[in-house]
């Protein structure tokens, strides 16, 4: 029935499309976090587009089939395997029972997204079945996979052979441009401040998880000004407040750091500009090293391009029906 | 009604309004954060997906596909002006008791772990505390923290943890920096303190804040097998009234038996609390709220 764990991967745990409304207890949306990639997995093997997926970081798990079934995999170029053998990416394909499913090394990007015919289904917790690991909440036992956890898949089957056409599959640069709306703390910032965070290349280091992504490239010159009461001693630190999903934050005038899905809720340290939601996406297929510039967008440019987005969202489920 | 600064509003993105509403922590912006985000509760335009109150701002997340980004903004501004100084705002909330084990042996023994990254290589982070807030001594600051309740001014950073307020006025408040650097371990239901926030760590993991005790209490129970979590995992709203009392080893030892026996409840009390009574008699009000907390 179920699917065994052998080898866990580096960090792979059960994400749908999140959770809304405990935010204000800190508790974020989780959810995958390149939700474009889980929702076309889905749609290949005919789940509902938010059903629950397993999201593998950069190194893939080692799963034992017990029963046939069909699977996708989409969003890194992450090679599957099964019994040894290379399957495609962005294609359902059938499973039997008795299998071992398991991938190759990474080419790009850093994300892969197996969906399972039926679904990934452990607990809804709180109205999902994410995994939220700082809060031990939801997926298997709350955390990423460990060797010997048992995934239940839910009923319904699909079929093998559906794949998605190549201009639908996003491409996975080492440099990108993601798009921000300045904004939040941004006066914190000089306006040479300003401009540096806009100017520079930006590379992604190491420290890059479901929490937050960590950028080094240059230090950004804040104002002259008293920290206000409550606030701590740097000049960048502001009274503790609510961080939004996306948001950039720059403890110290150094180091960036984008906020993702299981974003800690609030903090203080000042934040200069917010990433557009649909690219999120974007952000969650970078590797350490990818060289990453931010520009600047109006709320409007930011709405037509989530306009784009659902456009191209309606396209896949019109061609996977 | 005004004597209120006008908030300032700013697009976190395409799904969120932020707004802050005071530069500096004052019970004030947050008691305007508080009604103004119960307001919203209660007159909830479709499309609203999050509304998290904080510590002198708030924030709103949206679905601009099913609120137009400008009509919400409109409508938070009505409700700021509806709301004013909020001075007759008043909140229907809970006073509660946190025991404390202060200098308690794990988080002496995480903090001397860190001492590289402290102000102070050579003092506990509670003697530092007294010392940079003029107190005697441990003991003293002991006392200061546990007399006088605190505000629960925002929940969150991870699942549940309670920032709070120290209901005194400003030039009475513990104030202390955090960590020079991050810890990178903190013992679960860590009491903590920094800038003029206290905080109680729900989870283990990283932290900055200063440690100066621990609770027995659970106050985060995602299994919610514990009967202070029957409704809901997180045992902290916004607005809880706290008070820590200090316990010693063998209370505590017991209090942890209870905890897992299943038999430990949080002590706790509805209370109404409202802004200008406490603001124009801040010692006598929170008298009555320990009486509150103590009547059977």
């Amino acid at each position: 029935m179920p699917i065994e764990v052998r080898k866990p991967g580096l960090s792979t745990t059960v994400q749908d499309t999140g959770r809304s409304g405990y935010y204000d207890v800190g508790i974020p949306p989780s959810g995958a976090l390149d939700q474009y990639s889980l929702t076309v997995a889905n749609r290949l093997v005919g789940n509902e587009p938010g059903a629950a997926a397993l999201e593998c970081v950069y190194l893939g798990p080692e799963l034992l089939f017990t029963e046939d079934a069909v699977v996708a995999i989409t969003g890194a170029d992450l090679p599957p395997r099964v019994n040894g053998e290379e399957r495609p990416l962005w294609e359902a394909f059938p499973v039997r029972a008795g299998d071992v499913l398991d991938f190759g090394y990474v080419k790009r990007g850093a994300r892969a997204y197996l969906a399972v015919g039926g679904g990934i289904d452990v607990p809804v917790v709180l109205g999902s079945r994410s995994t939220y690991g700082l809060g031990k909440l939801g997926g298997v036992s709350g955390g990423p996979l460990v060797p010997g956890d048992v995934l239940p898949i839910g009923p319904g089957g699909g079929t093998p052979g559906r794949s998605l056409p190549d201009e639908l599959r996003p491409a996975l640069a080492k440099e990108i441009e993601v798009r921000v709306v300045m904004g939040l703390y941004d006066h914190v910032l000089t306006g040479a401040g300003r401009r540096g965070f806009l100017d520079t290349t930006w590379t992604l280091t190491p420290v890059a998880d479901r929490v937050g992504f960590r950028y080094q490239g240059g230090e950004l010159e804040t104002v002259d000004r008293t920290p206000p009461f409550g606030a701590g001693q740097d000049p960048s630190n502001i009274v503790d407040a609510p961080y939004p999903i996306g948001s950039i934050q720059v403890p110290g005038g150094v180091e960036p750091i984008i906020l993702h899905r299981d974003a800690v809720s609030g903090g203080g340290y000042m934040m200069i500009a917010t990433v557009i939601s649909c690219d999120l996406d974007l952000v969650a297929q970078s590797a350490p090293g990818t060289r990453t510039r931010f520009v600047d967008v109006t709320l409007d440019d930011a709405l037509a391009a989530r306009r784009e987005y659902r456009q191209r969202a309606r396209r896949v489920a019109e061609l996977l029906a | 009604m005004s004597g209120a600064a006008e908030a300032r509003y700013s697009w976190g993105g395409d799904e969120h309004i932020f707004v802050e509403l005071a530069e500096s922590m004052s019970l004030r912006a947050n008691f305007r954060a508080m009604a103004i985000t119960t307001s919203l509760r209660a007159d909830r335009p479709d499309g609203v997906l999050e509304i998290c109150p904080a510590n002198a701002s708030y924030q709103v997340r949206y679905d601009p596909d099913v609120i137009e980004p400008e009509k919400l903004l409109g409508h938070l501004r009505d409700i700021e002006r509806k709301v004013g100084d909020a001075s007759d705002f008043s909140l229907a909330t809970r006073v509660v008791e946190i025991p404390v084990l202060y200098r308690d042996p794990w988080t002496t023994e995480t903090l001397m772990r860190f001492r590289d990254r402290h102000q102070d290589p050579d003092a506990t982070d509670i003697e530092y505390a007294a010392r940079i807030n003029g107190l005697a001594d441990a003991d003293e600051f002991i006392r200061v923290h546990s007399g006088s309740p605190w505000f629960t001014s925002m929940v969150g950073f991870v699942a549940g943890l309670p920032f709070m307020y120290q209901m005194v006025p400003q030039e009475r408040q513990l104030v202390v920096p955090k960590y020079l650097r991050p810890r990178t371990d903190t013992p679960k239901q860590t009491v903590g303190h920094g800038g003029c926030f206290g905080c109680i760590y729900s989870v283990r993991g990283a932290g900055g804040y200063q440690m100066f005790g621990i609770t027995p209490a659970p106050i985060y129970d995602p299994s919610q097998s514990a009967p202070d979590f029957a409704d809901f995992m997180v045992f902290f709203r916004p607005g809880d009234i706290v008070r820590f009392a200090p316990v010693d080893r063998d209370r505590y030892d017991d209090l942890v038996a209870e905890v897992e026996a299943g038999t430990f409840r949080i002590r706790s009390r509805p209370v109404d609390f409202a802004l200008k009574p406490f603001l124009d008699d801040p010692d006598g009000v929170n008298t009555r709220l320990l009486e509150v907390l103590r009547a059977d």
